[in-house]
């Protein structure tokens, strides 16, 4: 077990360089991935969520520990996906149409990613047919949206309502988020989910996919 | 070097590269404010007129009105809110919002000439705020973002800047009545971000020589002590050519940054404004 706390200690100290090597270390020690994955990555980043949320830590010593999670993670995926460990759902992210911002989109799908969600990332200015499309593509268990201006705001309704138009609806959980955003809206606008901060999208996340 | 004068029914205030440094108050906004936005939704302006004399009282030279918040109306909104700002305070306005058709509503009703807070890059932006602007004889705020969003590059972002002021005079406003925002990006997530904005205004002021704005507050997001970045910023994006600033002047110690950074930059004679504010400051406390 020494090598995953060593890992786990990799991410709460934000080093990727030592993640990726104790991941391999764990593997050639032979620990299996899903193992390594929910003990040594998610365990480190689960730390980090909690830091975060309490303002211990900051965003850029999140982004840094997410970036050594990725580092393990890149190391694990193809075993991962060779021996269809499952994710504990999937979810597609996106900012919605308009709308350029990405750092607050990007934190969620790294931390959804660090808490053991398989994400799909499509990107910003995602249109209500983008968003769908990947609906039909990837079939996920939530799709999550970003808006960060006012001007962008009624794309998350509208695009909604354009999945719910195409009867998709009731196939995916919808998450809301993004600094105009607000709980009383995103229920208002019929999200199933709302996450004011990044660590809170995650633990909405897993509330919806029944793994809270 | 470009003046751009910006008034209300009484004062005018005039920007420029060799005048004190513009404070726009920031803090009549509802962006990740709960209460505000609810009293915003329920249409009770108590908080407004507070945030207004609040801000005049502690140096604002001007009030940025934003209303933009989910489930409000910008278009009824924003010139109710315009309205009663003006009859609180005499201070110029700065209009923001993303909606021409809001800003056309506010400035309708406005009594003056304000400062129009936004035009971007985007074709759709330059095509439906720039004859707003005109219409109604305002100054306005032009960001350096288009279509392919916010280049991290300072010469993208200067090439921008160009277009919106070529578009502008093409639209028959003069550049002395474009202000530029460089825009500030956060350095909590790109160590390089403010180096990217310090540069731009630099090429701004030596390329197009018009006013230059900065929400400043931004760079310091996700970081603690934020008032530390956020000064540090502030003084050196002065050094660089900003000449209007979008910032809280609640906020502890900015206002005296600005005023040391006017002195320290030779547009402050026998340190009037510095003394003044060391005055007022030492009062308070």
């Amino acid at each position: 077990m020494a090598v995953l706390e060593d890992l786990k200690n990799a991410i709460i100290t934000y080093k990727p360089a030592k993640a990726k090597e104790y991941t391999l270390q764990a593997l050639a020690e032979g620990y299996e991935p899903p193992q390594i994955l929910s003990e040594g990555l998610i365990g480190g980043m689960t730390v980090i969520g909690d830091k975060f949320k309490r303002n211990q830590i900051y965003v850029p010593e999140v982004l840094i520990a997410a970036k050594a999670t990725h580092a393990g993670l890149d190391v694990l995926k193809p075993l991962l996906s060779e021996r269809k460990t499952k994710p504990i759902g999937k979810v597609i992210v996106g900012t919605v149409k308009d709308d350029l911002h990405d750092i607050g989109k990007n934190l969620v799908a790294m931390m959804l990613e660090g808490a053991g969600f398989e994400v799909i990332n499509l990107g910003v200015n995602v249109d209500p047919d983008k968003f769908i499309a990947a609906i039909k593509e990837y079939e996920p268990d939530i799709v999550g949206m970003s808006s960060l201006i006012t001007s962008t705001l009624h794309w998350l309704e509208d695009t909604i309502k354009a999945i719910q138009e195409v009867g998709l609806r009731d196939k995916v959980k919808v998450m809301v988020g993004g600094a105009p955003v607000t709980e009383e809206w995103a229920l208002q606008i019929g999200a199933d989910g709302y996450g004011k901060d990044a660590t809170s999208a995650v633990e909405a996340a897993r509330k919806l996919v029944g793994a809270a | 070097m470009y003046h751009t004068e910006i008034r209300s029914k009484t004062q005018v205030i005039t920007i420029g590269r060799d005048l004190a440094a513009v404070l726009i108050g920031e803090r009549i906004n509802p962006t990740g404010k709960k209460k505000f936005g609810q009293a915003l939704l329920a249409r009770d302006y108590d908080a407004i007129r507070r945030e207004a004399l609040a801000q005049v009282e502690q140096g604002a030279d001007v009030l940025d009105v934003n209303v933009g918040v989910a489930g409000v109306d910008e278009v009824k909104v924003l010139p109710e809110v315009v309205k009663i700002v003006a009859e609180t305070v005499d201070v110029p306005l700065c209009i923001d919002s993303a909606s021409p058709e809001a800003l056309a509503a506010a400035l309708k009703v406005y009594e003056g000439k304000a400062l129009v807070n936004s035009v971007t890059g985007e074709e759709k932006s330059l095509e439906r705020v720039l004859p707003v602007v005109k219409e109604y004889g305002a100054a306005v705020v032009g960001l350096c973002m288009d279509e392919t969003g916010i280049p991290n590059d300072p010469e993208k972002r200067l090439a921008i800047a160009k277009k919106i002021v070529e578009r502008a005079e093409k639209a028959g406003i003069a550049r002395s009545n474009i202000v530029i925002d460089c825009l500030t990006m956060t350095v909590s997530s790109d160590p390089m971000a403010a180096t990217v904005t310090l540069r731009t205004v630099e090429r701004v002021a030596e390329e197009l020589k018009t006013n230059i704005i900065l929400g400043i507050s931004n760079v310091s997001f996700g970081l603690p002590d934020r008032h530390s970045l956020t000064k540090t910023m502030l003084a050196m994006a002065l050094r660089a050519g900003l000449t209007c600033v979008i910032m809280d002047p609640m906020a502890e110690g900015m206002r005296r940054t600005v005023k040391a950074a006017d002195l320290l930059l030779g547009r402050d004679e026998w340190a009037m404004n510095y003394l003044a504010e060391y005055r007022q400051y030492s009062e308070q406390s």
